[in-house]
């Protein structure tokens, strides 16, 4: 019942929102819908922590502790953004970059894409999985092109066939994986939901799932941002309205990531080798390597925090590959940071784009003096994405070094030259922002504070203790990924 | 009617599916395009019904039924009106010569027959065989979005890929389950609203549906 | 008994490659005059031109070698070898054993490459010219041709046009993509090898565009009437191949005299309908620019790469 309201609300919201979307309050609607959602995902992250994994809906849905901590972190960082695009949008709007029509549409396909998303963590379909998945790209493109200038339309326009193209692989991967499970399950529905699956993993004909798994690494992959399929992640980054990039980043990767994991504890509950955790390896260390010297050369500011998401799956998605408690454990850790972090960012780097009206880096100065808030909470973001100390990003690639260490020492001084790439790209340039004058086309803007402290606050917090609840929702989750 | 026509007009079929896709790659006009592309669903229609019959599946009488409708009569006519509206005519010039997507094609294909021998092998269905066509059809799609510069093609290349992904499934297993093949079936509805739309942003930003002019974002040292 | 019977049966098709290739060609040139509403010379015609060539003098430029006068010899001679080894009234030929496909093609290769020689020999600049435009689109059909040869031969599991000949006749209607793609493929190549619209128009001397006219430019008296019933007897033999491989039906596969006759009936009657159909894509298309050609041979190429894999991935 619960879950019902949990996956309803977005949808309900974003019809709604598709017709008063542009009314004064529809920000508010935007808001409480959100807020409402991860209240209900609270309550239904109670019910798995209390009674373990639910399935419901005649074996549609299918929670357990890997799905619920990311559908309520997807809820958590929802609701920030909305409070965040409350005044964002409405300045964009002042400025005349948006209009009544598309105000509508920007509200209703936020909610969309929320839905898209709780979806696809929910479902124990794999089909749905990758319909929900497709819908999650069909839902923001539009939203990336939403200023319409011919680089908004071009990143758009990327994204969209990229993707496509991408997603395209991964139906043929669940075809595969399909034509596999249905020797062993028999014919219908019934082979496709994930419970069933992981069930008969050790029956599954191996050649089948390593094949399926090329697919499906390219077709996810494409989603997660893995290099060599990026490209189309800095455009649709840069070029959309910061909210979005806002849940791009901190959302919709997670996700995809979410749902190459899963197909990959059936790879390899068949194939019984390292051959799906290799192949993730080989794909993480590339985009750690390559989007961390990228960071060196951005001249936009959130093309470059783009880069550094990037980065950030490669270390997670390295680190599902590499397995093993520590790295895995490492990995969920990471991506909810990461989540957390990196949405504050956006948040905060929106402001500043927002008071010198640009997002070049060379252009946005002294946001110290300017506005001590922003500038501090970009530092601090900055630091903690970095891979500082005291922040909850250190722990979790601590974790994975350590793994690391242990298991591959080899590959370590290649994530170790990626690591410290990135530390220094982002900090010089970020430094560099906030110093010095503020320059004379600045404008102070009221900026939102609570999502930005909020998700600040989370990720000092969880740097040193570890609620309960978290920590067995990990150690389920590592049992299962084992 | 006796299995052996019903497996022969089957492969038949698919041979007719791979045609069109290499008809596709070698097209200038987009009028032209969008009309292959019609054929190629129709093809892919007639089969899906066939394979229904042969395999007494009924759901698949549903999916032959929205592809005719999705594929031969929405997409083609949103795309026909697109081109007029957006007053399409020029023949386009593409990256590679014809002939050498040509070669390419015809590589992809054996290299799907390659990708695929593992599942002929187990599978047991009499359509096991056009599994590599339908891969061919994905991977000739995919051939047909990089080649061509123009927003359109590269929308029918995508939803050529689309249309082989559907067959990937009809031939590997009879048909995917009815929720999945619905669910992909609005995907690719919605997909055809955006691109719709975008087509008018595109033509209305750059005067023409070249993609070649997008290509200011881009990493420049 | 038997040899003289194979002897005799020999000499029917020989007669019946020979003397029929110019009334097929007189055929399809009434055709096409009637179909472009022109009052025809009827299908005797090409017999009245090979004869008036007959009667003429040989004129020989000064600097012509050995090649340009053994050329129309070999152009003819060639025809003939292909025609009498090739199952074309029936499959029990004596000669038929050697009548590998592959071989046949090589054959045909042989005299053309002979023509392109003599083309040159004069060294006027029409001839150059018509070579090499000769060569180009062999380089493009032969490949096409084996191709399209390869799908037929690997169905029939033999090179032996006999053999692949007996495996069609004999199974019963299938539909086998891989045959329709060579079929396809097979059109296109004897369109570009007998050179006739839209790959090279036999009816005309316009130097733009001529390939086949311009190498036989120089030639006169009998040596242009071999080279002419030579052609007509490749067009002939081509579009008997065609038949061969891929409407066998009604071959004669004994030998007794009432076969014989109905096969031949039966020839004449695809060749009646080939001809129709040859007419057709005539009127219907215009001629291609040269540069044009590659796309269309490569469809045909493509074509029989089809059918070669679909063969493999559907068979």
């Amino acid at each position: 019942m619960i879950l019902l309201v949990f996956i309803i609300t977005p949808f309900v919201a974003a019809l709604i929102l598709a017709f008063i979307g542009d009314r004064r309050f529809a920000p508010e609607i935007n808001i409480f819908s959100s807020i409402l959602t991860f209240t209900a995902g609270i309550v239904l992250a109670l019910e798995v922590y209390r009674h373990g994994p639910v399935i419901a809906g005649g074996k549609f849905f299918f929670v357990d502790a890997f799905s619920v901590y990311l559908s309520v972190l997807t809820a958590f960082v929802s609701s920030t953004t909305a409070v965040f695009s409350r005044r964002y949008m409405q300045r964009e709007r002042e400025h005349g970059r948006v209009g009544k029509v598309r105000m509508r549409f920007y509200h209703a396909m936020f909610q969309m894409f929320i839905f898209a998303m709780l979806l696809c963590l929910l479902t124990n379909n794999i089909g749905v999985l990758w319909i929900a998945m497709e819908l999650a790209t069909l839902s923001t493109v539009l939203l990336v092109s939403l200023y319409r200038t011919p680089n908004a339309i071009e990143a758009a326009w990327k994204y969209f066939i990229l993707c496509g193209v991408g997603i395209a692989q991964a139906l043929f991967g669940t075809v595969l994986l399909y034509f596999a499970a249905e020797k062993v399950i028999g014919e219908g529905g019934e082979a496709l939901l994930w419970t069933n699956l992981i069930e008969v993993s050790g029956r599954l004909e191996p050649t089948i799932l390593s094949l399926a798994f090329v697919f499906l690494v390219v077709g996810y992959g494409t989603k997660v941002g893995l290099v060599p399929l990026h490209n189309w992640l800095p455009d649709a980054h840069s070029e959309g309205p910061t909210p979005i990039s806002a849940v791009l980043s901190g959302l919709l990767l997670n996700i995809a990531l979410y749902a190459l994991v899963r197909c990959k504890v059936l790879v390899d509950g068949s194939t019984h080798t390292h051959y799906a955790g290799n192949i993730m390896m080989g794909f993480g260390i590339v985009s750690i390597l390559v989007a961390s010297f990228s960071i060196l050369r951005q001249k936009d500011i959130k093309r470059m925090f783009s880069y550094s998401s990037i980065e950030h799956m490669g270390i997670a998605t390295f680190a599902f590959g590499l397995g093993g408690p520590i790295a895995t454990y490492g990995a969920l850790l990471h991506m909810l940071m990461h989540s957390l972090t990196k949405s504050s960012i956006f948040f905060t780097v929106g402001h500043a784009c927002q008071m010198h009206r640009t997002q070049e880096i060379e252009k946005i100065k002294g946001l110290f003096k300017g506005d001590a808030f922003v500038g501090w909470s970009l530092m601090l973001g900055t630091m903690a994405i970095a891979g500082m100390p005291p922040f909850g990003i250190f722990t979790s690639e601590f974790l994975i070094l350590t793994a690391v260490i242990k298991n591959a020492p080899l590959l370590t001084p290649f994530i170790l030259i990626g690591l410290a790439a990135a530390f220094a790209g982002l900090l010089r340039k970020v430094q560099y922002m906030v110093s010095g004058d503020t320059p004379s086309y600045f404008n102070p803007i009221q900026a939102a504070h609570t999502p930005v402290l909020l998700h600040m606050v989370l990720v000092l917090v969880l740097a040193f203790y570890m609620p309960d609840f978290l920590n067995k929702w990990f150690q389920t989750t590592v049992e299962l990924l084992k | 009617m006796n299995l052996q026509l019903l497996a022969q007009i089957n492969s038949f079929l698919a041979a007719l599916v791979l045609l069109t896709s290499f008809a596709m790659l070698s097209q200038r006009k987009i009028n032209s395009l969008v009309t292959l592309f019609a054929w190629q669903g129709l093809f892919l229609s007639i089969n899906t019904a066939v394979v229904g019959f042969v395999a007494a599946k009924h759901h698949l009488y549903i999916s032959s039924l929205l592809t005719l409708s999705l594929k031969v009569i929405l997409l083609p006519y949103i795309l026909h009106v697109l081109v007029v509206r957006l007053k399409i005519r020029k023949e386009m010039e593409t990256i590679v010569n014809i002939p050498t997507t040509m070669l390419i094609g015809i590589a992809l294909v054996i290299f799907s027959y390659h990708l695929t021998a593992p599942v002929r092998e187990m599978s047991t269905l009499i359509t096991r065989s056009t599994l590599a066509v339908a891969l061919a059809t994905v991977m000739i799609g995919l051939l047909m979005m990089i080649t061509r510069k123009h927003a359109v093609t590269q929308i029918i290349g995508f939803l050529a890929m689309e249309n082989g992904l559907f067959f990937a499934a009809t031939s590997a297993t009879y048909g995917m389950p009815l929720v999945v093949e619905l669910g992909v079936a609005l995907d690719v509805l919605i997909a055809a609203f955006i691109f719709g739309i975008f087509f008018f942003q595109i033509s209305t930003t750059f005067d023409s549906l070249s993609v070649e002019q997008m290509e200011s974002l881009r990493e420049d040292n | 008994m038997k040899p003289l019977r194979y002897i005799l049966i020999e000499m029917v098709q020989l007669i019946v490659v020979i003397a029929a290739a110019p009334a097929f060609v007189g055929w399809v040139d009434m055709l096409k005059c009637w179909s472009q509403g022109r009052a025809s010379a009827g299908v005797l015609q090409p017999y009245r031109n090979i004869a008036k060539l007959f009667v003429k003098d040989v004129v020989l430029a000064g600097n012509a070698s050995w090649i340009f006068r053994f050329t129309p010899y070999m152009v003819f001679g060639s025809a003939v070898v292909v025609g009498s080894v090739m199952p074309i009234i029936s499959i029990d030929l004596f000669l038929a054993p050697s009548a590998d496909i592959i071989v046949l093609i090589a054959v045909f290769a042989t005299a053309r490459f002979f023509i392109a020689l003599a083309g040159m020999d004069i060294g006027t600049a029409f001839g150059g010219m018509g070579s090499s435009r000769e060569m180009m689109i062999a380089s493009l059909t032969e490949p096409a041709i084996l191709m399209a040869i390869f799908t037929v031969s690997l169905a029939g599991r033999s090179t032996s046009l006999v053999h692949i000949v007996q495996s069609f006749a004999s199974a019963s209607l299938t539909l086998r993509p891989s045959i329709v793609f060579a079929a396809i493929a097979f059109i296109f190549v004897v369109i570009a090898e007998a050179g006739r619209v839209p790959v090279d128009n036999p009816s005309t001397h316009l130097e733009l565009t001529m390939v086949h006219e311009a190498m036989i430019l120089e030639y006169s008296g009998r040596h242009l009437a071999l080279i002419q019933w030579g052609s007509m007897i490749r067009f002939f033999l081509f579009v008997t191949l065609g038949i061969a491989c891929f409407l066998p039906w009604g071959i004669a596969a004994t030998d007794s005299a009432g076969d014989i006759a109905i096969s031949v009936f039966l020839l004449s009657l695809k060749l009646g309908v080939i001809g129709a159909v040859i007419v057709l894509i005539e009127t219907g298309l215009a001629k291609m620019r040269l540069f044009r050609l590659t796309e269309f041979l490569g469809a045909a190429f493509l074509m029989a790469t089809l059918g070669v894999i679909s063969f493999f991935i559907l068979e």
